[in-house]
């Protein structure tokens, strides 16, 4: 059932709640809090990328004046990880560091600049290791492996699916066609470094602000880290200068500042410098893919197998999860009757990566869409045929058990194709200019929580006080995305009250219902459902009272917008809320969310990828290619997004303006490369995102395709525009250069070599060829659900 | 430590500071006024631009004991949340803070702007925001949110 909106909140473009707070610079940000007494901290990082400690002598450090407290990794010696299956990082290195800014140290102190000083008196002897740094290296056997785990080998995780029967499907095609591609990792690069500051309250409990979109699951894993029980430990969550999935994980500065903080008794404060934030990283995982698909000679898939490598650096983070999804979402745009995935993430000397917006998606993503458009071009057919050919139709099932629900998918396409013109421009560009297209799809929250459990996933209290004052509770972590305007959006449509006029607490474990986070674009969805739930049993309670004391019919009372219709009487809404209070007391109300259980399938490996709503998108990008320089620059983009319903079209073009810009920094600039272990520029100097010179015009088109269980029909906007944009921009270089670059950051020097080869008679294709010397285990074979399409 | 006199805001301040602590430190740590963000302390992503004498700076490049006879004005400078700045109502009118860390640099540097030429092309606009570094509008809100105030000088 879809709920109407009738106030006009809803749909409506509306500044952010907190946008003056923000534009006069009151937003607290954790760095912004001081506390009387706070001290400072800082972290001793390795300087080896693989090494065995073999003595740490604390003794200066401890010994210099203003020095409070000094922690190595016995200190806190509980292993931690965001999943289930990764716990394999310490707050502090213990035996062994895993890659160069690898946390072995932490120091308090007045300030922070003896805070440094002591970090430089301490003196740690490593006993170096053998160290690896390639994917190739990693899946070969090795006495040293970096977690002491047999087999002895680099391998973290590996998965091996095969839904219907591929091999047959194969054999039925009338063309296939094989690809490689590498697509290098990059880092979210938010303005605001990470930080948190701990401070032991009065009543003796340890209170850790930080910069997380996950407060729910920083809550859990301090009490277990710090060996505490939760409820002595309260995590309020900052409004984040950015986020993107950096702060999803949970890092060694919040639990060093925390176990610094209950130490002393004084408040700390540790805020990493921007190095450190390339060296904790958690960015995107470098992939390598090999992509085959059967065709049938109208374009129509026969079958697929995808095979994935994955560099995920030192520790698990969310890699299993992220294995997952460079295999899983592929089935959610085109109809696949037979698909085998298979994918393994190893562990090398490098910062380790995790989720970065569209996590692990991003990567299959380029390959697919830029693999469908070599195949159009060898079938004859245009790029915009082979897709809708083969796309996914809405109320269906795929081979590999996701649920397709709404999909404005085609309509998206159509959008793009007729605004940039394409179909006659396509082909037809003059010297160096080129078009492109892509389509793509996210989840609207995963499906399943971090940890296995069968509570809601978000829950949302409201509370009312006796001027008509309504509170909003939630914990959903305002990052940049706009959480707290959408709570107050959908709670003030409801009610049929103003969002800027509501109070929202969010985001702070000991007064908010749990939230799981912000991540997997899930908020909006998830919480807007709850908030929706809370508001329409408030609404409930004031309209049930009303009618009682006036002895109407409940039919005849209404909600508009501040008043209580009732009848042919128009009753102020903070007079409504009296009678109500008369009535029922304390007017409280709770909502939750809980995606259906139908949304998965039953294999290893089903928890990943289901979402109780896909959101989709499609773009067409415009370059012009230097010849001369191997310059690409993207002059136009037109990018439809299928958002279900635009809660806020205001902060909805501004998520795909948004996912715009990274994309284009991810397709042409940016990399978290390295030389050796060192990484290669953690600077925003030599890291180079999009500066406003390097943006093009944006064509926003917002597609409604009101899904039935989104809250007004809402789905997710703030991932999936971004994964369209990187292979359009590579397929548009396609068109106006002749060649392939099938290896992401398209840099000039890649350009410029396959324009070379062109020349020489070559194919002038830039990318890799070779996979590492790996072999699979054989497929878990999964039956596809009964009612999937086969050819 | 050196004694120096600053003028921010308007308000005259005497301090004492460290010759080599940075005006971002002083304004931050040593007046309060947090409004002004550091992103790298290397001048590489603008976030801490403050104006002195009226010009963009990047206070975590400059030393306070350089700046002592300057008139320094921060984001609190030119407009509160009773009494907001055309551009700082603008920027929210546009969309053009998401996360909100780079907006206090992008709106001072946007008023120099202003203050310098009234009515900008959008092309002296993206020029003047060049340094600046936001991570999550992709720039475009901004642009539109500075040239409304321009129009509004027409």
């Amino acid at each position: 059932m879809t709920i109407d909106p009738h106030h006009g909140i809803v749909g409506k473009a509306a500044p952010r709640v907190d946008s003056l707070a923000q534009a006069t610079g009151m937003t607290r940000y954790v760095d912004d809090l001081s506390f009387p007494g706070m001290l400072h901290g800082k972290i001793l990082r390795s300087t080896q990328a693989h090494a065995r400690i073999v003595s740490i002598d604390t003794s200066a450090a401890e010994a210099l004046p203003g020095v409070h407290v000094v922690l190595t990794g016995t200190d806190l010696p509980v292993p931690f990880g965001l999943l289930p299956v990764s716990q394999d990082e310490h707050a502090l290195a213990i035996d062994k560091v895993r890659h160069v800014g690898d946390a072995v140290a932490a120091v308090a102190a007045d300030d922070p600049d003896i805070a440094q000083r002591a970090i430089d008196l301490i003196e740690v002897a490593y006993e170096p290791l053998p160290v690896v740094t390639t994917i190739t290296e990693a899946v070969k056997v090795t006495d040293e492996p970096i977690h002491r785990e047999p087999p002895r080998n680099n391998r973290d995780r590996e998965m091996s699916l095969e839904f219907g029967d591929v091999d047959a499907g194969f054999e039925a095609a009338d063309h296939i066609r094989e690809d490689v591609f590498f697509y290098q990792g990059n880092n979210h690069a938010a303005l605001e470094t990470h930080g948190a500051v701990a401070v032991v309250e009065e009543d003796g409990r340890l209170h850790v602000f930080s910069a997380t979109q996950v407060p729910h699951y920083l809550h859990r894993i301090l009490a277990s880290v710090l060996e505490m029980p939760e409820g002595r430990i309260r995590v309020t969550a900052n409004p984040t200068g950015g986020g993107f999935g950096a702060k999803t994980d949970v890092f060694s500065h919040e639990l060093v500042t925390a176990q610094m903080a209950r130490i002393t008794g004084r408040p700390v404060k540790i805020v990493l410098t921007r190095e450190e934030v390339f060296y904790a990283h958690r960015g995107r995982h470098p992939v390598l893919m090999w992509v085959k698909t059967g065709f049938i000679s109208d374009g129509a898939i026969t079958a697929m197998s995808f095979k994935t490598f994955l560099d995920g650096g030192a520790y698990g983070s969310y890699g299993a999860a992220s294995l997952l999804y460079t295999g899983q979402l592929q089935t959610v745009t085109y109809r696949i009757p037979a698909y085998r995935f298979q994918g393994v993430r190893v562990f090398t000397n490098k910062p380790a990566c995790g989720p970065k917006r569209g996590h692990g998606t991003p990567q299959p993503r380029f390959a697919l869409e830029v693999h469908l458009d070599k195949a159009a071009e060898e079938l004859g057919l245009d790029p915009i045929t082979i897709r809708k050919r083969n796309l996914v139709e809405p109320f269906t099932s795929t081979v590999n058990h996701l649920r397709i629900t709404s999909c404005g998918l085609s309509e998206c396409i159509d959008r793009v194709v007729e605004t940039s013109g394409f179909q006659d421009r396509y082909r037809n560009l003059p010297g160096g200019r080129g078009l492109g297209f892509a389509v793509g799809a996210y989840m609207s929250g995963a499906g399943l929580p971090i940890y296995f459990n069968d509570m809601p996933q978000s829950e949302v209290m409201l509370k009312v006080d006796r001027g008509g004052g309504v509170t909003v509770y939630s914990m959903a972590a305002d990052c940049g995305q706009g959480s707290t305007t959408m709570l107050a959006t959908v709670v003030g449509e409801t009610l049929g009250l103003n969002p800027s006029e509501l109070v929202l607490v969010t985001a702070d474990t000991d007064l908010t219902p749990v939230d799981l986070g912000s991540y997997s674009s899930r908020v909006t969805f998830m919480a807007g459902n709850a908030a929706l739930d809370a508001a329409l049993k408030l609404a409930d309670l004031v309209l049930t009272a009303v009618a009682d004391e006036l002895n109407l019919d409940p039919d005849v009372v209404s909600l508009g917008r501040g008043v209580v219709l009732a009848g042919d009487r128009e009753i102020p809404w903070a007079e409504a809320v009296r009678i109500a209070e008369a009535k029922w007391g304390l007017l409280v109300t709770t909502g939750t969310y809980k995606p259906p259980k139908d949304i998965k399938g039953d294999y290893r490996g089903a928890g990943v990828g289901p979402s109780p709503a896909y959101s989709y998108s499609a773009c067409v990008a415009e370059v012009d290619c230097d010849r001369e320089t191997g310059h690409v620059s993207v002059e136009r983009v037109w990018l439809a997004h299928d958002v279900g319903r635009a809660i806020n079209p205001l902060l909805v073009r501004g998520q795909i303006e948004g996912s715009v810009h990274m994309a284009l920094g991810e397709v042409l600039m940016e990399e978290q490369a390295f030389r050796g272990a060192l990484h290669s520029g953690p600077s925003l100097l030599d890291y180079k995102i999009p500066t406003v010179l390097e943006m093009p015009q944006v064509e926003s088109i917002i597609v409604e395709s009101i899904d039935a269980e989104g809250p007004f029909g809402a789905k997710e906007v703030g991932q999936g525009p971004l994964l369209p944009v990187i292979p359009a921009v590579v397929n548009a270089v396609h068109d106006a250069l002749g060649i392939r670059i099938d290896e992401i950051p398209v840099r000039p020097e890649k350009v410029l070599a396959a324009l070379d080869d062109l020349e020489r008679g070559g194919d002038g294709r830039y990318g890799p060829t070779d996979l590492p010397n790996y072999t699979f285990r054989s497929p878990q074979r999964v039956d596809p659900p009964p009612e999937t399409v086969t050819v | 430590m050196e004694p120096v006199i600053l003028t921010v805001n308007g308000t005259t301040r005497h301090l004492f500071v460290a010759p080599h602590r940075t005006l971002l430190e002083t304004v931050r740590e040593d007046l309060d006024l947090t409004g002004t963000k550091h992103g790298c302390e290397l001048g590489e992503c603008g976030a801490c631009t403050v104006l002195v004498d009226g010009t963009p700076i990047l206070s975590c490049l400059t030393l306070t004991v350089d700046v002592t006879d300057a008139e320094i004005v921060t984001i609190e400078g030119i407009g509160s949340i009773a009494q907001p700045h055309p551009l700082q109502r603008a920027f929210g009118e546009y969309g053009a803070a998401q996360c909100g860390y780079c907006t206090p640099a992008m709106i001072l540097t946007a008023k120099a702007l202003l203050d310098r030429d009234p009515d900008p092309t959008d092309e002296a606009i993206e020029e003047a925001i060049a340094g600046n570094m936001c991570r999550c509008t992709g720039y475009l809100a901004i642009v539109r949110a500075i040239a409304s105030v321009a129009e509004t000088n027409r």
